[in-house]
């Protein structure tokens, strides 16, 4: 059988794997980033409110940092404002588990909490890779996402052990999310050839730990882990969720509005 | 008015090591860990301090402003209550 020659599995060659690996990288935290700054002002009491608005500025912040290196690895001039504000959505690289609009408070944060749990994991891979400046942005990101880690724990067991209501929704919102989580683990020509340039993380890995740490959390929360289907994926090869464009319009309005504004 | 939101904790910071734990302010949480999550992200997230102490706001036994005349007037007219009061004798080192 031959392949069909539309929508089939490109397979085109990657002139820059090293940017297109620090574009995922980078892109997950901004686009996640973003998605929590929504909250801003709508948090469910102020002390939150304030803990959201941190966990954002830290993602946008490792975004910024990433994207930067992306910039001069590229080596065409662009630079963090360039990537995150002047690409359009099918540039964008992050998985379509981030993009997702925030929905409620529940939603959030069992979002917050799949994607922190496999975060640590891959900075904690990334800060022994021998690519020193991915190395020192990932020793500090590990810190940061060890504590969001920690925050979106104890909300995972505050709802699930929560009341019904808090119950139900942050089941609900573990069942919408769950086909998203395995495009996180997915690798292809762009993991591989990084590898070659001595950054080594091991997806399976990390994969198999990652189902460790929310099987126990959930279980705690007396949720229940969502059986496995189908994966919802393509945030690597630029395919996304409606929702990003959406979201994209709204974060670049202003850059694009008033191009190379300083403030 | 009565505070409708979850209970108070009181929030102290050490801004150093070796240094004091000094009351910084307050937060709502549901419990301990909560209160000290929130903390942190209230008080302590840009390099203020290197340890925290929360403590529910009912643990603190505070003195009434009534109390304040017998508990904090000075005893000024007990003038040998002050080291002043005290002259130094010639010959002893004053550090």
């Amino acid at each position: 059988m031959t392949a069909p020659s539309v929508a089939g599995k490109r397979e085109e060659v990657i002139a820059n794997p090293l940017f297109e690996y620090l574009l995922r990288l980078g892109d997950d935290r901004l686009v996640l980033g973003h998605r929590m700054s929504e909250w801003c002002g709508h948090g469910p009491i102020l002390e939150e409110d304030i803990a959201m608005a941190n966990i954002a500025l830290d993602l946008v912040g490792q975004g910024s940092s990433l994207l930067k290196l992306a910039g001069e690895t590229e080596g065409a001039g662009r630079d963090e404002d360039a990537l995150a504000y002047f690409r359009s959505e099918p540039e964008f690289r992050n998985a379509q588990l981030l993009e997702l609009p925030k929905g409620d408070f529940a939603f959030t944060m069992v979002r917050q909490f799949l994607f922190d749990a496999f975060s640590v994991l891959q900075w904690d891979a990334l800060a022994t890779c021998s690519f020193a400046p991915l190395a020192g942005i990932a020793a500090k990101a590990l810190k940061e996402d060890r504590y969001h880690l920690r925050h979106s724990s104890d909300w995972m067991l505050r709802m699930g052990d929560g009341t019904e209501e808090s119950h139900a929704r942050a089941q609900k919102a573990l069942n919408r999310l769950w086909r998203f989580t395995g495009e996180l683990f997915e690798s292809d020509a762009v993991d591989a050839a990084v590898h070659a340039q001595g950054i080594v993380v091991d997806l399976a890995a990390i994969q198999s730990r990652w189902q460790q740490t929310v099987g126990d959390v959930v279980g705690r929360a007396t949720l229940t882990v969502p059986p496995a289907g189908a994966t919802s994926s393509g945030g690597r090869r630029g395919r996304h969720t409606e929702s990003l464009g959406h979201m994209l319009a709204e974060m670049q309005i202003v850059a694009r509005s008033h191009p190379g504004a300083k403030w | 008015m009565a505070d409708s939101q979850l209970p108070l904790w009181e929030v102290f910071t050490q801004p150093g090591h070796g240094e004091p734990h000094e009351h910084a302010g307050s937060v709502h949480a549901a419990d301990a860990e909560q209160a000290m999550q929130n903390a942190r992200d209230v008080y302590a997230r840009r390099g203020e301090a290197v340890s925290l102490w929360v403590v529910p706001s009912d643990a603190i036994v505070a003195s009434a402003p009534g109390d304040a005349g017998p508990f904090f007037d000075p005893g000024n007219d007990k003038a040998y209550r002050h080291p002043q009061f005290y002259k130094v004798p010639r010959g002893v080192r004053v550090f």
